[in-house]
This record gives C-alpha cells, sequence and structure tokens, in this order.
C-alpha cells in the first residue's frame, strides 16, 4: 500500500495553514522572521524545518482595461516522496528508508548529517538542520523561544545536525491519522489518501476544469521522467511547472552521472560561449 | 524488505537498466526508534474545545497526556462547520497557550515606576478591589438634572468579544451593580 | 446591528456558515473571506465547485479576488454607490422578484407627504437641523388613516409608495454613476448586477457576504442597508442559498452583543434604561420600549424576566424588580468617546480585557496617552500588549506617569470552559483541556472574585447607592469540589440562569415563550432561552452532526435553534415552496404546522392564510404571510421611518476624509457623522492636496489581531507591517518592494515595508487618478516575532451616527520612501506646536 499527496492548486487559497499545521505537529521552529517582499510569501522555500511551503505567483496585467486576466496563483509544496528517490539512493549510512506507506522517510537517529541527499534531490527539498530532539518523546519549545528571535542563521547547516523533510507524518499515519497539512487544509486543496484512488480523482479533476474551461495538467501523477517515476506527492496545475519552481524535467542524479562529464564539458563551453557574446555586447 | 549489495555512491557508471534493477534494493533497515515511532497523542484523551480567534467557531481537538500535559491541538472532524479543517491561526493554536513569552503571573507597576514587579495574585486582587471602591465613592452620581442616574463614569470597562458569553454576562452584571456605564468591547457592529 | 436590525428585526447574520454551500451565486464585498475567515471559505468553494458564480468586490485584488470567478475594483468607502447602482438596476430593468416584494416588504407603503428625499434636498432628507446636525425624523413617517392603518399600494404605482420612492431616490445611480464614484469599470459593473439578477428570483438564490469592510465606515450602518434592499428586492432573504451572511472577527463578538458589553444595552437586544429619554421608572421603559404590534410586544417578560435574573429576591414588584439598580445613561459612553473622557480626566480607574485598544485602537496614540491620565488600570491578558504597556512607550518619561499598572494574568480558551457565538449565532460550547499556566484564571473567575469582594466591602453599608451591589444575585457557586476549591465559578450555572428559570421551584425554562412578566420567571438573556432547558441537558455542548446540513443537534443557535433567519420567506405567500430545488420551511396543511429541514422562524401553526388584524396588538397584528416577525408590520423594511438617524433611505457620502468630492449629491459627507475637532484628533482636510492617497487597512490571513504576533510559526509568514502599494505609484515614489515608507496623516505617521503588487491598481474616479495603498492593522510597537508600526495611529477618531463606529476603512494619506527618524506621537507633536 502506498498513500501519497495530490495537491489540487485550483482549490489553494494561500493561507499557509499547512505550514503552520506541519510545523505545530512535526515541533519545527520557524525559519527566522524576515520579510521578504516578495508577494505574500516569507518563508521563500522548503527548508530542513519547513516541510510544506506555499508559493505566490501574480501575474497581474500591466494594463487594467478591458479583459481582466489578473491571476494569482497559490501552491502548497511538499517532498514528492519519489518512487525512485534520489536521496534515498544517496544516502550512505542507510538513514533514508521506504517506510511501509510508501514514504520515503529520514530515520533522524541514523542519520550522520552528511548532506548526500541534500544534493541529491531532483527537487531541492531536503536540507540539514540542527538535531533539536531526535528521540522525539519531549517537547522542543526552542521554536517558541527568544533566542529564537534571529535564529535562521544558526538554525540549518550546523555540524552534527541530521537532514529534515516530510516525513509525510509517519507518526500520525501509523496511529490511521491523516497527515496534519492534508487535514488542516481548509478547501482539501491537499488532499491524501491511496495513491491509485488519488491519481484516478486527480485525472477526472482535470476533464472536469477542462468542461468548465480551465487548462490543468498534473505534475507527478504520472512518471515525471528522469529515471524518478511517478510522484507520491503529485500536483495539479494551470500554467507549466516552472511557473511554480517546480522543475520542468527533473533528472535523479544517478542517472545521469555517466553523462556528467560530457554535460559538465558542454556548460562549461556554453558558460565560454556566453560571456564572449557580452563582452562582444559590450 | 530484502537488501543486497549496493553501490552507495552511485558513481560506479551504471547503465541505465543496471539503475532501475537497483532501485527498490536501496537498504531498508529501520531503527529500533523508528520501529516504536508513533504520534505522540497516542492514547491521550481529546477535549473538544472551539477556536479562540475568528467568529466561523472552527470546533478543535486538545490533546491531552495523563498528567495533564497539551500534547497537540487539531480540527475536529465531527463539526459541520470545519469538519476537521483549520486556518492557519487555528493550527497555532498550541502556540498560545504553549509559549514561553506568555504572562503567567501579575505584573504589577507602581506610580512614576519605570519597570513592572512581580506581586502575588491575592495581593494584587485586594488593592484593585480598594481602588474600586475609592473611584467609586469618588465619582458615584445619584441625580443628574433632576433624574435619578445612579452611576459612575469614573470608572470603565472594554474588552467582551475575546471571552465568553458566560463571563460576559458576569462582568456586564458586575460593572452594573457598581453604577458604571462606560461598558464597551469590540462589537460595534 | 442597526443595518440589518432596522431592515428585517434582528441584527444577528440571516445566514448559517454552511448555508452558503447552497448559493447559486455569491457577491463578497466589504469582506476579503478567504484571508479573514479561510475556514467559513470552504463553503464558498463547495458552492463554486457546484457551479455558483463567486463575485468578489474589493479595493485590493486578494486572496479571494483570486478564487473568485468574477473580481471588480471599487474605491475604498464607496459601496453605497455601487449597490445603490444595483438597486437602480434591478428597478429598471424589473429585475426583482415582484410577488416577494409585494407580499413581504413595506414597498407598499405610502409615505407621509411631508417626506423631502435627497432627490429633493440635494443630498439630505427632510428634518434636518443643521445647527444640531441632527435629522427629526418625524417626516419620514408613512401615512396613516384615521384608525392609524399604513396606507398601501400593492400595485407599487403611488407616487408616494416606498417603491417609486426608491425607483426615483436611486435613479441617479447609473452604471456611469458607478464608474465615477467607485472607480470600477461599467462592463464590470453591469456584468455583476446581471449576474445577481439571474441567480435570483423563485428557482435561484444569491447570497451576500460582508465583513468590516462595510460597517466601519461614518455610514457604516447604510453600506449594510443598501445590501439589505438588494437582497430583499431581489428575493433572497431567509432562503437557503440566499440571506447575508455577517462574518464577524472575533470569536465571541456576536455573544458579546447578544450578551452585551456594550453600554447602550442589555441582554437580548433590550435598551439600557437612559436619562436622556424618560425611562426613570420601569412603568416608563416599557411604554417607550416595548412596542404594540410584532414580536417586541414581548418585551415586559423579557425585562422583568432579566431584573429578576439580576436582583433575585431583591426584584419585586413593590421595588420595580429593582429597576431603580440600573445606573441610568447620559449621553455616549461607548468606547472613543469614554477615551476622550479619560484623556480629559473624567475616567480614572479602567478595566481592560483581552482587548488591545493601545495597538489596534483607532487613535491609538490617544488612547495610550489617555491612559497616562487614569489612576489605575487593569489589564487581563496573556501577553504584554501595547495597553498595559502604554507607559514605557518610546518618547514618554515613566517617572511623570502616575498611573497604577496592575496586569492579570488570563486564562487561554483552552484552560477554561464555556460558551461562544459563533457569526452564524451558534452557542458552542468548549471544554476545559488543561489547567491555566502559572496563575493565570479565567475571567470568570476574576469577575467572580471582585464581585464577591464588592459584597464583603459593602457587606454593613446601607446607603441606597450600595444596593445594587449587595442585592445583586450571584450564586454560581462550582459543583465540582476539585474547581471550588480554586475559587472557579460554574459558568454552566450562569448559562443556565441566562436560559431562565421559574423562580418558585428554580425549574429550567424550556423557552422563551415560557416567560412571564409578573416576576414569577427569571432570565438572563431570552433569545438565548432553550439553551438549558432542563438541568441536565445544555445545547450548547450538543455535538451530534448527523441529519441535515442544517445540523440541527450541533450546538444552539439564537433563537430557539433556528439556523437560516426569517425562513417564512423560503415559502410563498399561500406556505409552498417558491420551488422545489429552493425548498426549506413550508407549510404542511395535514398537519397544520410550518415544516421543514429548518425550525421555522415563525408561530408554527399560524396558517399561511391567517388575516392581519391591523388592529390587533402583538403577534395578532401579523398574518400568516408576515415572514418578519420582529418587525412591527411583519415585513421587511426597505424603507426605514424609524430607527437610524442619518437616513431612512441609503445615499452615497464621501468619507470623512476623502481624495475627491462626492460626485453623486453636493452634499459631502455624511451631514450627522460625528467628528471630534480638537488638537489630539487631527483630521485631513477633504480633497487634501497633502494627502493625496487612499488608505485603508485591514487584517491578513496570517494573524488575528495582534494577539498571535508572539506565535513564531505565525510571524514569520507575516514578520513585519507592511504597505501594499500599485507599481504606477512606486515608480513615481522611486520605492521598490521590501523598501521602508512612511505613510503620513495629520494625525500621525508609521513606518512600514513596501509590497508593491500589480494586486493594488490605481483607479479613474471623477476624472482623477487615484492610487489606494493598504496597511494591515496587526502590528505594534510591542518587541515580539512579528513587528511594526500601528496603523491605528493615523486614524483620527470619527464615528457612525448609529452605532459609534470608527471610520477605518477609508482615509487618505501621503507616503514616502525612507524611515522614520524619531517618532512623532500625535499628543506630542500637538503639544509642541
Amino acid at each position: 500500500m502506498a498513500n501519497g499527496f495530490f495537491t489540487d492548486t485550483t482549490l489553494c487559497i494561500g493561507c499557509k495553514a499547512c505550514e503552520v499545521a506541519c510545523k505545530q505537529w512535526n515541533e519545527l521552529p520557524s525559519d527566522g522572521f524576515v520579510f521578504t517582499g516578495e508577494s505574500y510569501d516569507n518563508t521563500s522555500e522548503l527548508s530542513g524545518t519547513t516541510w510544506r511551503h506555499v508559493a505566490f505567483v501574480e501575474q497581474m496585467a500591466i494594463d487594467h482595461q478591458g479583459e481582466l486576466q489578473d491571476r494569482w496563483l497559490m501552491s502548497s509544496d511538499v517532498c514528492k516522496h519519489c518512487t525512485n528517490a534520489g536521496c534515498h539512493e544517496a544516502c550512505p549510512t542507510g538513514a533514508i528508508i521506504r517506510n511501509e506507506f510508501g514514504a520515503v522517510f529520514i530515520q533522524p537517529d541514523v542519520c550522520n548529517g552528511c548532506g548526500y541527499c541534500v544534493v541529491s534531490c531532483p527537487f531541492g527539498v531536503v536540507d540539514l538542520i540542527e538535531k533539536f530532539d531526535p528521540d522525539g518523546t519531549h517537547y522542543n519549545l526552542a521554536s517558541l523561544a527568544t533566542s529564537r528571535l534571529d535564529a535562521r542563521a544558526t538554525a540549518v547547516q550546523q555540524s552534527g545536525g541530521v537532514a529534515g523533510k516530510c516525513t509525510l507524518c509517519y507518526d500520525r499515519q501509523r496511529l490511521g491519522f491523516v497527515p496534519a497539512c492534508a487535514k488542516a487544509c481548509p478547501t482539501e486543496s491537499i488532499q491524501f489518501g491511496d495513491l491509485d484512488e488519488l491519481r484516478e480523482r486527480a485525472h477526472a479533476r482535470v476533464e472536469r476544469l477542462s468542461e468548465r474551461g480551465v487548462s490543468a495538467q498534473l505534475y507527478g501523477a504520472d512518471d515525471v521522467g528522469g529515471g524518478i517515476g511517478a510522484l507520491n506527492a503529485f500536483f495539479l496545475l494551470t500554467d507549466r511547472p516552472e511557473t511554480y519552481n517546480l522543475p520542468a524535467q527533473p533528472v535523479l542524479p544517478s542517472t545521469r552521472q555517466p553523462a556528467g562529464y560530457t554535460a559538465a564539458a558542454v556548460a562549461a563551453l556554453g558558460l565560454a560561449l556566453a560571456g564572449w557574446m557580452i563582452f562582444r555586447n559590450a | 524488505m530484502a537488501t543486497t549489495t549496493i553501490d552507495i555512491t552511485g558513481l560506479a557508471g551504471a547503465a541505465e537498466t543496471e539503475l532501475s534493477a537497483r532501485v527498490g534494493m536501496l537498504p531498508n533497515v529501520a531503527s529500533e526508534r523508528t520501529k516504536r515511532l508513533q504520534g505522540r497523542i497516542a492514547g491521550a484523551k481529546p477535549v473538544t474545545s472551539v477556536c479562540g480567534y475568528c467568529a466561523v467557531g472552527c470546533s478543535t481537538l486538545a490533546y491531552v497526556s495523563d498528567d495533564g500535559t497539551l500534547l497537540d491541538v487539531e480540527g475536529n472532524p465531527e463539526s459541520p462547520i470545519n469538519g476537521g479543517h483549520l486556518c492557519p491561526k487555528g493550527s497555532a493554536l498550541f502556540g498560545l497557550t504553549v509559549n514561553d513569552q506568555r504572562w503567567t503571573t501579575v505584573k504589577y507597576r507602581a506610580p512614576y515606576a519605570d519597570r513592572y514587579e512581580e506581586r502575588p495574585l491575592a495581593w494584587a486582587l485586594e488593592r484593585i478591589a480598594q481602588r474600586i471602591r475609592e473611584t467609586r465613592e469618588a465619582t458615584f452620581v445619584r441625580e443628574r438634572d433632576g433624574k435619578r442616574v445612579n452611576h459612575t463614569l469614573g470608572i470603565s470597562s472594554l474588552g467582551g468579544a475575546t471571552f465568553g458569553v458566560e463571563e460576559n454576562y458576569l462582568l456586564g452584571k458586575f460593572m452594573h451593580a457598581l453604577g458604571v456605564v462606560s461598558i464597551e468591547n469590540q462589537a460595534r457592529i | 446591528m442597526p443595518g440589518l436590525g432596522t431592515s428585517f428585526g434582528r441584527g444577528g447574520a440571516t445566514v448559517w456558515v454552511p448555508d452558503l454551500e447552497n448559493a447559486d451565486c455569491i457577491l463578497i464585498e466589504g469582506s476579503n473571506f478567504a484571508e479573514a475567515h479561510p475556514v467559513a471559505f470552504r463553503f464558498v468553494m463547495k458552492a463554486k465547485e457546484r457551479g455558483a458564480t463567486i463575485i468578489h468586490v474589493d479595493p485590493r485584488f486578494t486572496r479571494t479576488s483570486a478564487l473568485a470567478d468574477i473580481y471588480a475594483p471599487i474605491r475604498s468607502g464607496t459601496d453605497i454607490a455601487f449597490l445603490g447602482g444595483i438597486v437602480n438596476y434591478v428597478i429598471s430593468h424589473e429585475k426583482i422578484f415582484r410577488e416577494y416584494v409585494v407580499a413581504y416588504t413595506n414597498a407598499s407603503f405610502i409615505v407621509s407627504d411631508a417626506y423631502r428625499d435627497t432627490e429633493d434636498l440635494d443630498g439630505l432628507f427632510s428634518g434636518y437641523d443643521g445647527a444640531s446636525r441632527t435629522y427629526d425624523t418625524a417626516s419620514w413617517a408613512f401615512e396613516r388613516d384615521g384608525q392609524g392603518v399604513i396606507a398601501t399600494d400593492p400595485t407599487l404605482t403611488h407616487p408616494r409608495s416606498v417603491y417609486q420612492i426608491l425607483k426615483r431616490h436611486f435613479a441617479r445611480y447609473t452604471p456611469e454613476m458607478v464608474e465615477r464614484t467607485c472607480g470600477t469599470p461599467q462592463a464590470q459593473f453591469l456584468q455583476i448586477a446581471e449576474t445577481l439578477a439571474h441567480n435570483s428570483g423563485r428557482e435561484r438564490t444569491t447570497a451576500f457576504a460582508y465583513a468590516v469592510g462595510w460597517t466601519q465606515h461614518t455610514a457604516g450602518v447604510q453600506f449594510i442597508r443598501t445590501a439589505a434592499i438588494v437582497q430583499t428586492l431581489l428575493g433572497n432573504m431567509g432562503r437557503p442559498g440566499g440571506g447575508i451572511m455577517a462574518l464577524r472577527g472575533h470569536a465571541n463578538i456576536q455573544g458579546a452583543t447578544d450578551v452585551p458589553t456594550l453600554y447602550d444595552l442589555l441582554p437580548g437586544y433590550l435598551p439600557m434604561p437612559s436619562a436622556l429619554r424618560n425611562e426613570q421608572t420601569l412603568a416608563e421603559y416599557l411604554k417607550l420600549n416595548a412596542k404594540p404590534t410584532g414580536w417586541w410586544a414581548h418585551t415586559p417578560k423579557y425585562m422583568i424576566s432579566l431584573l429578576k435574573a439580576f436582583y433575585g429576591e431583591h426584584a419585586t414588584p413593590e421595588n420595580d424588580y429593582g429597576y431603580a439598580y440600573l445606573p441610568q445613561l447620559i449621553g455616549d459612553h461607548s468606547m472613543l468617546p469614554t477615551t476622550f473622557a479619560m484623556k480629559d480626566g473624567v475616567v480614572k480607574g479602567s478595566f481592560v480585557i483581552g482587548q488591545n485598544p493601545g495597538a489596534s485602537g483607532q487613535n491609538a496614540e490617544l488612547v495610550r496617552s489617555a491612559m497616562e491620565r487614569l489612576d489605575w488600570l487593569v489589564n487581563i491578558d496573556s501577553y504584554d500588549n501595547e495597553t498595559v504597556s502604554f507607559w514605557r512607550r518610546e518618547g514618554v518619561d515613566p517617572s511623570t506617569i502616575a498611573t497604577e499598572v496592575f496586569f492579570l494574568p488570563a486564562a487561554t480558551v483552552l484552560e477554561k470552559e464555556g460558551t461562544m457565538v459563533q457569526t452564524s449565532r451558534l452557542l458552542q460550547w468548549h471544554d476545559k483541556a488543561v489547567e491555566p499556566a502559572g496563575d493565570s484564571k479565567s475571567d470568570a473567575w476574576y469577575f467572580n472574585w471582585f464581585m464577591l469582594r464588592m459584597k464583603a466591602l459593602y457587606a454593613n453599608s446601607t446607603d441606597p447607592k450600595d444596593l445594587p451591589i449587595l442585592h445583586t444575585a450571584w450564586n454560581y457557586e462550582h459543583d465540582d469540589p476539585h474547581e471550588r476549591v480554586k475559587g472557579e465559578p460554574s459558568v454552566l450555572k450562569v448559562l443556565q440562569e441566562i436560559n431562565g428559570y421559574t423562580v418558585a421551584d428554580g425549574a429550567q425554562v424550556a423557552g422563551f415563550s415560557d416567560l412571564k412578566d409578573d416576576g414569577s420567571t427569571a432570565s438572563g438573556c431570552w433569545i438565548y432561552s432553550g439553551v438549558c432547558p432542563d438541568k441536565a441537558t445544555n445545547r450548547a455542548r450538543n455535538r451530534d452532526a448527523s441529519g441535515p446540513y442544517t445540523a440541527p443537534n450541533w450546538g444552539f443557535a439564537w433563537p430557539a435553534n433556528r439556523r437560516t433567519l426569517y425562513n417564512r420567506a423560503s415559502a410563498a405567500p399561500d406556505g409552498t415552496p417558491w420551488s422545489e430545488r429552493k425548498k426549506y420551511v413550508w407549510w404542511d396543511a395535514t398537519r397544520g404546522e410550518w415544516t421543514g429541514i429548518d425550525v421555522p422562524d415563525f408561530p408554527k401553526t399560524k396558517a399561511p392564510s391567517t388575516p392581519a388584524n391591523k388592529h390587533a396588538t402583538g403577534m395578532d397584528f401579523h398574518g400568516g404571510a408576515d415572514p418578519f416577525i420582529m418587525n412591527l408590520d411583519g415585513v421587511a423594511q426597505l424603507f426605514v421611518p424609524s430607527g437610524l438617524k442619518d437616513a431612512p433611505i441609503p445615499a452615497h457620502y464621501e468619507p470623512l476624509q476623502s481624495v475627491v468630492e462626492n460626485p453623486i449629491y453636493t452634499q459631502q459627507s455624511n451631514p450627522v457623522l460625528r467628528e471630534y475637532v480638537r488638537k489630539d484628533n487631527a483630521y485631513n482636510k477633504p480633497v487634501d492636496a497633502d494627502y493625496p492617497y487612499v488608505l485603508t487597512t485591514y487584517r491578513i490571513t496570517e494573524m488575528s489581531g495582534i494577539m498571535t504576533r508572539y506565535v513564531p510559526w505565525l510571524a514569520e509568514l507575516q514578520p513585519e507591517a507592511f504597505a501594499e502599494i500599485d507599481p504606477e505609484l512606486a515608480v513615481s515614489k522611486g520605492i521598490k518592494s521590501g523598501d521602508y515608507v512612511v505613510i503620513s496623516t495629520a494625525l500621525g505617521e508609521m513606518e512600514a515595508r513596501a509590497l508593491v503588487s500589480g494586486r493594488m491598481r490605481p483607479l479613474r474616479v471623477n476624472g482623477k487618478r487615484v492610487h489606494q495603498i493598504g496597511i494591515p492593522y496587526n502590528y505594534g510597537s510591542q518587541v515580539a516575532f512579528a513587528r511594526g508600526d500601528s496603523v491605528g495611529d493615523l486614524i483620527a477618531i470619527a464615528l457612525d451616527p448609529n452605532v459609534s463606529i470608527h471610520e477605518s476603512k477609508t482615509l487618505t494619506c501621503a507616503i514616502r520612501k525612507g524611515r522614520l527618524l524619531r517618532r512623532r506621537p500625535a499628543s506630542f507633536a500637538q503639544d509642541e506646536m
């Protein structure tokens, strides 16, 4: 049996209840208090301690006369729990496992914080965090302490830390509970359940939206290519994946290693060429 | 799940077919912690409450351990209003109650002082009671322009929309008994 | 409250939140529904999924707009013009639900020939006295025959019929005028008008949702009135998927109005006795306040039962049931006038409980500086806040402030039990989950302690002025010994008293129909009667959601557990549903009673054919087809002859501080709005060149008021005060997103981060390019995880004349790039001048 997430962005109201419910349940600290000036997004990205992240994409017409085409897209991103997971492959300690619910799970008590998984994630999801409560037996209320007022720099990337990302609420699933984010989501933009059922629902949803004149596509419901396979957390989008900061062609690092050196050489050549063109234009 | 020899670096130049064959054969050794892992609310008592923020009235479940410690607050799936869902504020209700920034003791600031000091609750209550009486005595008006008014404009009370119906009732009854008429809350709707 | 109250009879939202799902169209205006009430918004989303059209009209393109099918921009504060345009559209295009309007409204009533409209008096109504800035409303009355019966014309053609008056009054609210006033493009306005009309009638219903975006204006009550007129003309009131959803902002804001901590009300919407009226005795009070016809004829039962609940055995027929123990009003004792009184030294001691006027109040610096004049301040709260710590704010010297300040730690909602009333008037009981942290106590604990202590302090007094203290009934000892020993009162006993009981045996009454006017019953708030019909039952604690979507066994909705108000109107005059699709409550002829999926908001066995007796009193005055039972005439009031201080029908006035001259009338702003012209409450001039931009304020989804600043999970989402600015204005001022900006009014200045976005858009209003700036009010100077200046420091106090609500949704301001070098709290700046 494999459970996962279907995130239907057409239902998202951008409230970030998923981010908060996740942090509350998983006792994660805030990532700091930084005003970005970028739409309503001040948490910016997934991190070792932010396991759900709602992206805001403003598509506002410059000229508001006539037909309005303004859109403000919102989408809650999360670990994809890939069929073939880069992090899982790269982990040298056996800390990362695929659990009985089909989720990719990092065992914090095994993880040594080497960070191989961080660079191996095709989606840039995994990150290192401070080792805050390996046993999970008592409250880590550091997230609520004054000392955290300017904590962003100290909370992450410390030696001796562990890698952190969404667990698909492994501990809740063991109790038969829905993950915290999916439970909180007021509009059921985040749906949790059996993947076969979710995929069926997602395809039907695309058709229904199409009947209403909304062009939508699924991302990760089926094989995304690049050796990754289907995603256990997949999305319904109304624009190209890149618009939501999802890679159009994600690649499992291990599949590109043989060609890696060639790719690097091509890239280097490309850079040189670009540099030459810039100088020429100047 | 079976495990075999693995290539932990993934750098061996394996062919595409070998890679896919390898997938699923990564080590899946669950640690003792992982084997034992279960949510902290296992066996905890859920207490039905209501969110204290906006007026939608989302029903919540507060999970409490045997020793009376608050473990978790989430939406009540039974509610016809929220069906278990909560907004970001509701999802953070735990953090409003359990928070080391919270003031859980009396703070007293003496006239002209530049700081708060801790005082026993009983002391503060008695001091306040005396001040209420003193102000009431000094400002009570029985009649104005030949009409009975029996009130004091010397005391005011503000607040009500953030606490319960019964508490509003008690506050109103108490203030009216004193003769206070400047009673208000957020509800000028 | 009076916006809905004078129109339909009760001030509460008419809609059960989950019923929004049944709407064919939802107009959200004056509300940022998705952001301020995200969980209720799920029913809007469900309606949308079922094919409903969602419309959002708002100065800003918000997360609500993003999910709506139609978004239309509007200049803040011009909703009467917009909705007036809808009224004009539905009347001039014959889109009204005529059968509904003729039967269920006062459209056919003939207005006195002394009445003069704004059409005749260029923006004023008859009865205006310029010197006192008040209306004498006598000329707004209906024409009556010799026996006092109101003259009507069911054909709606009489020139002085309400319908014809409305038609003439709103004729100038054309689509062109809407565009010129609101800045809303005509095409969009018409699309919305057509959509509303298309989705109303027998087969379809439209719901309206609003919040404080409509109320916090100097004509706020009239905003609601205009919406009420539209919904009544379209026949959407009392019907599934229809009605007016008033979205309240605090967990118990409805409850704190029903069981009021408001100066002018007693529980159950009984007026507080006032020395300004002739209410010295109970008889005089009842003479003025018991209405001859309709439900309010029962007022004596409710008032005398309340006095019995207040004074118990000391309430006797001989002493007017203790009526004289109630203090009397001598003016407006609402919060903002009281703040002025505090500043002027009248108020000496103050309680502030769970509210933070020092940051979220209007003219917040006035509030803070007023508290310097207090002898003592008691604040009951859970966190440090700008109110309790006013004496250590930036720029003041504590050694000059004599106020004695007490902070008493408050239990949170999880640490106590009790009832809160949500936005659909639903009472919901919450159990106590954990013990209060540290020394924290419930608010009930504190009030109980203080009352018992005052009784002890005055125990030996024989002074009549102290009798109210000694004679107030106060018996709330907890039955649970663990709570009793801690001094916790039984809030259940309080709720039982609110429900009411028979004095002789102490047995609970089953509902308000059991209440008597002879002192044999007591009830602390008649509208809640029925919540505890016996000692073993607490219906606020009902938690069975099975059955129809009205969930009759989940909580208890006042009155009498009704979910949708005025639901008699969901059936045609003959008692049959208007349509099968919109069936809700109907007359069951075989059983001789009203039935349906809700508790009928009507006498249960009064047949539809029951004739009105125009010479009777009380409910007999109404016929079986008069659904608005609280109103004198049993019908919805399109025209309000009495009860409002500013207009019988709404007219658009500019906000007190506006960037343009009123495009519709010569009269610039509400002629009877309440201004406070004083040094510490400086206003921008109307059309003030120094303050050329519209300023609007709101809350954001990530914060609740300013209570949540200390919760890091929320603070990281919106860590700093910001100002939303359109790109055109930003470019002209050299402002980029993330820059610091200073926003100023004549009253004060604040600093914020700029958030430049195309979601804000300049509008063309009356030939002028208008920029709007938006600032959330969720911040304050207190050190917390989320921080920033309080926009309350920019808002001078100006009030609506009916309910004393402040105008904080529409102001004018200036903006510049940069930071504040030095604080300039208004009071100090003024003193230096």
